[in-house]
């Protein structure tokens, strides 16, 4: 790391995660103008788009090679009150709480105050949405049975194809004009809508060439005043860049990464999307542009580092958008997402490791910055080496890179129907979720707690946390003959809930799809300038919908508990066991030693868990899968959490496993903390177990002391274990390597460990951000190492 | 889905050799060091050997035993009986060893039988290695060579890796230390070597009891005789087993042993490279 990388990344990490107003008064300027009330819905974003992209301040850091930031500068985070407003209350709430805060100034607050709020107050996407959800979503909803993705933050969850790499905005405004031209009146009843959904791509792609321009001539006013020859010419350069692209097709490896950059503001600008935004395959799409460059001698191996790693600060400038109540509990985290995607297999089903993918985890480690996020995709094409130079990245224990599996994702993907030339393009984004790069909408619509589902059937329908009738009357537990009965009620309520949470996702889909269609984003995605429809309505290629269901370990020693007890030994009757859970096993420290070291349990590759494993996913996949959405696809499942295992936990009782009350769920489809005894080989064999194909992703984290890899046959047996875990077609797995005592010793001193970043589920932070309650499940998740 | 059933598979053996059982007192998954590639390693119960610097004492004994564990749960004592082995019978074993063929193929590794001595329970350990070697799977057997030499040379012809273990040349020092004599150890060793079996030499290091340059060289110069050099593991001594040793009531001999230090290994390490061996520390 060269000095100026040194300075920028320090600029980054010391930089002050705080709300700026700043788009929060554009926006507001311009939907008080008359013109935002004469034009069409996709026509006023667009023009809202380009108002914030003509008025914001453009910022350049010195020493920079990679210009544009969302906000006035490094980590200042903007607002989006057409989506979600924050009161006087969230913005203190916001500046003051322990982790994950962000400072809001007297001038922003007044902002807010005396513009922002009394213009908005009423009129935001999140009224609109919680107006049209009806008593059982809310209930629901209250009682933690699921979360909403889309209440605070806007659809998105994609991630930019290779097309955006070959082509200008200049070329999508060719695109567009051609669809225009292609509209029929005379048939086609939508053709109206349609013209103006294009328009507004028309407006889109001019903002986002104007936005460049501003930077250029910013630059080159920089570089006027610029004394340091050197830094002179460098000005000139990224200006001449800046006029360039993204207008045009890039030509040169830095205008590929400023082209994307360019992209990547704008999509986080226009709304609030989750996940931000995502150059995918980056190692792909750079590789044309590399071997030109070092072909004709003019960029060396070193120099695209130093642009990679100004490129890589950029992403870590970008702290996700502030989130409140649950939303923020679902995903407490600084991180947005952005998750790189290396090796795999290219379009032809070739390998597609190259020189690139190499340099990118030599940037990966020398950074070790929290975003973006990374990972590696690992086909049976792709060589033991490179998994194994990852391997090295990942025993340096930051939880990066996770590792996925492509020849699931692309079996996934084809299960889902897509194309196959589709398929081997995509890869995974978010924390573990699959999608076809370029040409898929994928939504996640929140986190379904499966454990409140059995704690709301072993209390016939009532919630034991608030004594409020939430699920059906499926029966008195006492009175379940056999376990079969059991798993029915169960079944029934889980069927009952999902019931009100597609409803509810499809209501929010289309509100979406009416008030906040995002032209900018359109332009990105295949096949939205063609079919004239916005990314939010449906105008994706593929358009899928994920449930992500939470608990699946604690919910297997749930039941597994119940079955082996209550059912098959016939130890404990089912009265007795819910006695000592609605106590909270208080005076039941035999009992519950009992439940937790001598029953069962998943991750130990011991069948009689595992079937139980299989079983919830069985039902929960017959569920959801398949049902259509309102974007002319369907929904899936998938298996993560993020930080929702903690939310979940909290407002769940205790549970029949010996879980205590209000203590953390199991996280993704990882055995619950300590309940795995056999080390990992037994845990990916339960893991692997359910049938990840049929899945849109799921998340296996993993334990590992740093002895345990310490040498090169430590190194060569986890190659080993990932490969037998992605033979049995496991999806995806993350390693946590650091010790118990570290973390303990962070916790008690964290002014010692400011660095110190572990995984947590899908993606990487810093132990210092996170609350107590992770931390200790953290904790706990790594200190049983039993080998 | 993949849940393994190989019941069908098993049931064969099962009719055919009904009562060969063995006492096992742990199984570990993702054994990383016990031979090559990850292996499951199968601890037998039993040793005739008491080396002060065991890790296992609870293993000598072939007998199962229970005791009082103390366990804590959030702060409060518990107590309960911890059972120490448990019989296996030639199914199950085999059963739990098929669960882990995956790993096995995936990184050329295998069982690995350890103790104990495995070769004190010969009729189990040798229906186990023949089974294996029906169903390919590799094996290693991690033995402490003092047995007689029928019973090595009958187990050599089952197993693909012995995993040797050579503690103190001097014969008076490694019956103090072990309790037993050498001589018959260093006759299997020439044994196996001549029968053209591969061998790994495993040498626990520990200070002040077999670490001197005497031992070193006489261990080199008797390894030099062999047909061909074995690769040589410097195992480390660790302290993590002396709490046992006040839990099984067990006479604990290495108060004030220290843990070898890294500038002593590298020393050892250069003996055996100089030497012509190829050296790993750690097993």
């Amino acid at each position: 790391m060269n000095q100026r990388i040194k300075k920028l990344r320090d600029q980054s990490q010391n930089a002050i995660p705080r709300i700026s107003a700043e788009r929060a008064l554009l926006v507001t300027e311009f939907y008080k103008s008359g013109l935002a009330q004469q034009v069409s819905a996709p026509v006023r974003r667009a023009l809202a788009f380009k108002y914030i992209l003509e008025n914001k301040k453009i910022c350049i850091n010195d020493g920079e090679l990679i210009v544009g930031e969302r906000g006035p500068e490094p980590k200042a985070v903007p607002t989006y009150p057409e989506i979600n407003l924050h009161s006087p209350e969230d913005l203190e709430v916001l500046h003051n709480r322990p982790k994950v805060w962000f400072r809001s100034d007297e001038e922003t607050r007044r902002a807010y105050k005396e513009v922002v709020i009394p213009f908005w107050k009423g009129k935001t996407n999140r009224e609109r949405i919680f107006a049209n959800l009806d008593r059982e979503w809310k209930d629901a909803y209250q009682a933690g049975v699921f979360t909403e993705f889309q209440e605070q933050r806007a659809p998105g969850h994609t991630v930019l194809g290779k097309k955006m790499f070959q082509k200008g905005f200049r070329d999508l405004k060719e695109e567009v004009a051609r669809a225009m031209e292609k509209l029929d009146f005379f048939n086609d009843p939508e053709a109206l809508d349609k013209r103006e959904e294009l328009k507004a791509m028309d407006i889109a792609a001019d903002a986002i060439i104007l936005f460049a321009e501003r930077h250029a001539r910013k630059l080159e006013e920089l570089a006027k005043a610029e004394s340091d020859a050197d830094r002179k010419i460098e000005l000139m350069e990224m200006a001449a860049i800046c006029r360039k692209v993204p207008a045009h097709a890039p030509e040169t490896f830095h205008e590929a990464l400023q082209h994307y950059w360019f992209i990547h503001v704008g999509v986080v600008t226009e709304v609030n999307p989750w996940d931000s935004f995502n150059p995918g395959r980056l190692d792909q799409h750079l590789m044309p542009f590399y071997e030109k460059e070092t072909r004709a001698e003019t960029l060396t191996r070193e120099s695209a580092k130093e642009l990679l790693s100004s490129f890589w600060i950029k992403f870590n400038n970008h702290p996700a958008p502030p989130k409140i109540g649950v939303t923020a509990k679902e995903s407490s985290t600084y991180t947005d997402f952005a998750l790189i995607n290396l090796g795999g297999v290219k379009e032809d089903g070739s390998d597609a490791v190259n020189e690139m993918t190499y340099i990118l985890l030599d940037v990966i480690e020398d950074m070790r910055l929290l975003q973006p996020s990374s990972m590696i995709q690992v086909s049976k094409k792709n060589s033991d080496r490179f998994i194994k130079r990852t391997a090295r990245i990942i025993k340096t224990g930051f939880g990066q890179p996770s590792v996925f599996n492509t020849d699931a994702i692309i079996q996934e993907l084809l299960y889902q129907g897509k194309d196959i030339i589709d398929a081997r393009n995509g890869g995974a984004s978010g924390c573990v979720e699959t999608g076809a790069f370029g040409t898929e909408s994928y939504i996640l619509t929140g986190y379904f707690n499966l454990v409140k589902i059995a704690e709301l059937t072993l209390n016939n329908g009532t919630d034991p946390v608030t004594g409020k009738q939430v699920g059906l009357k499926t029966g008195e537990a006492e009175s379940f003959q056999s376990f079969e009965e059991l798993m029915e009620a169960f079944k029934q309520q889980l069927n009952y809930f999902v019931d009100i949470k597609v409803k509810g996702s499809n209501i929010i889909d289309r509100i979406y799809a009416k008030n906040i269609p995002v032209p900018f984003l359109s332009l990105l995605i295949d096949d939205c300038i063609v079919k004239g429809k916005d990314y939010n309505a449906g105008g994706a290629r593929y358009n899928t919908s994920y449930i992500q269901g939470v608990g699946l370990g604690s919910l297997t020693d749930i039941l597994t508990s119940l079955k082996y007890h209550v059912f098959d030994k016939k130890d404990m009757s089912m009265q007795r066991l819910l006695d000592a859970v609605k106590h909270n096993f208080e005076g039941e420290d035999e009992l519950r030693f009992k439940l937790l070291n001598q029953t069962p349990k998943y991750g130990n590759d011991d069948d009689y868990a595992d079937t139980q494993a299989v079983r919830i996913f069985e039902i929960f996949f017959d569920a959801v899968n398949g049902r259509p959405n309102t974007k002319g696809g369907h929904f899936r499942i998938n298996l993560l959490p993020t930080t929702s295992h903690v939310y979940f936990g909290s407002v769940t009782g205790a549970t029949p496993d010996g879980r205590l009350a209000r203590k953390p769920l199991s996280e993704g489809i990882s055995p619950f903390q300590g309940a795995d005894r056999k080390g990992p080989s037994a845990v990916i064999k339960s893991a692997a177990k359910i049938d990840h194909l049929r899945t849109g992703g799921t998340l296996l984290n993993q334990k590992f002391t740093p002895q345990i890899l310490e040498d090169d046959k430590g190194l060569d047996s986890l190659v080993h274990l990932i490969r037998a875990y992605f033979r049995m077609d496991g999806h995806h797995i993350q390693f946590n390597v650091v010790t118990a005592g570290t973390l303990r010793h962070a916790q008690k001193h964290p002014e010692e460990h400011k660095d110190l970043i572990v995984r947590v589920a899908g993606y990487s932070d810093y132990f210092n951000d996170l609350g107590e309650e992770l931390q200790d499940e953290i904790i706990r998740r790594t200190e049983n190492v039993a080998f | 889905m993949n849940i393994s059933d190989n019941t069908t598979a098993l049931s064969s053996v099962s009719r055919g050799k009904k009562g060969v059982e063995g006492v096992i007192f742990d199984i570990k998954h993702y054994a990383i060091h016990d031979g090559p590639g990850i292996r499951q390693t199968v601890f037998l119960k039993g040793c005739p050997l008491s080396c002060w610097w065991c890790h296992n004492p609870e293993s000598r004994d072939k007998e199962i035993f229970t005791y009082e564990k103390q366990e804590t749960i959030d702060g409060r004592k518990l107590y309960y009986t911890e059972t120490v082995g448990k019989n296996y019978g030639m199914v199950e074993l085999l059963s739990g060893l098929e669960k882990d063929r995956i790993f096995f193929e995936e990184s050329g590794g295998g069982v690995t039988f350890s103790g104990g001595e495995p070769l004190l329970q010969a009729d189990f350990l040798l229906e186990a290695l023949r089974q294996c070697r029906q169903r390919e799977i590799h094996t290693c057997v991690d033995t402490t060579g003092f047995v007689s030499s029928s019973r090595m040379e009958e187990a050599a012809r089952h197993t693909d890796l012995f995993l040797y273990d050579l503690k103190v040349m001097d014969d008076r020092l490694h019956q103090k230390y072990t309790g037993v004599s050498n001589v018959q150890i260093l006759d299997n060793l020439q044994l196996i070597d001549s029968l053209g079996k591969e061998v790994w030499i495993r040498y626990p290091l520990i200070p002040g009891l077999n670490d001197d340059e005497n031992n070193v060289f006489r261990m080199l110069d008797f390894l030099t005789r062999l047909t061909r050099k074995p690769p040589v593991q410097l195992l480390t001594y660790h302290k993590i087993g002396k709490h046992k040793y006040s839990r099984f009531g067990i006479p604990y001999k290495m108060k004030g042993v220290e843990e070898p230090s890294p500038e002593e290994i590298e020393n050892i390490k250069k003996h055996f490279e100089d030497a012509g061996f190829e050296v790993s520390i750690g097993g």
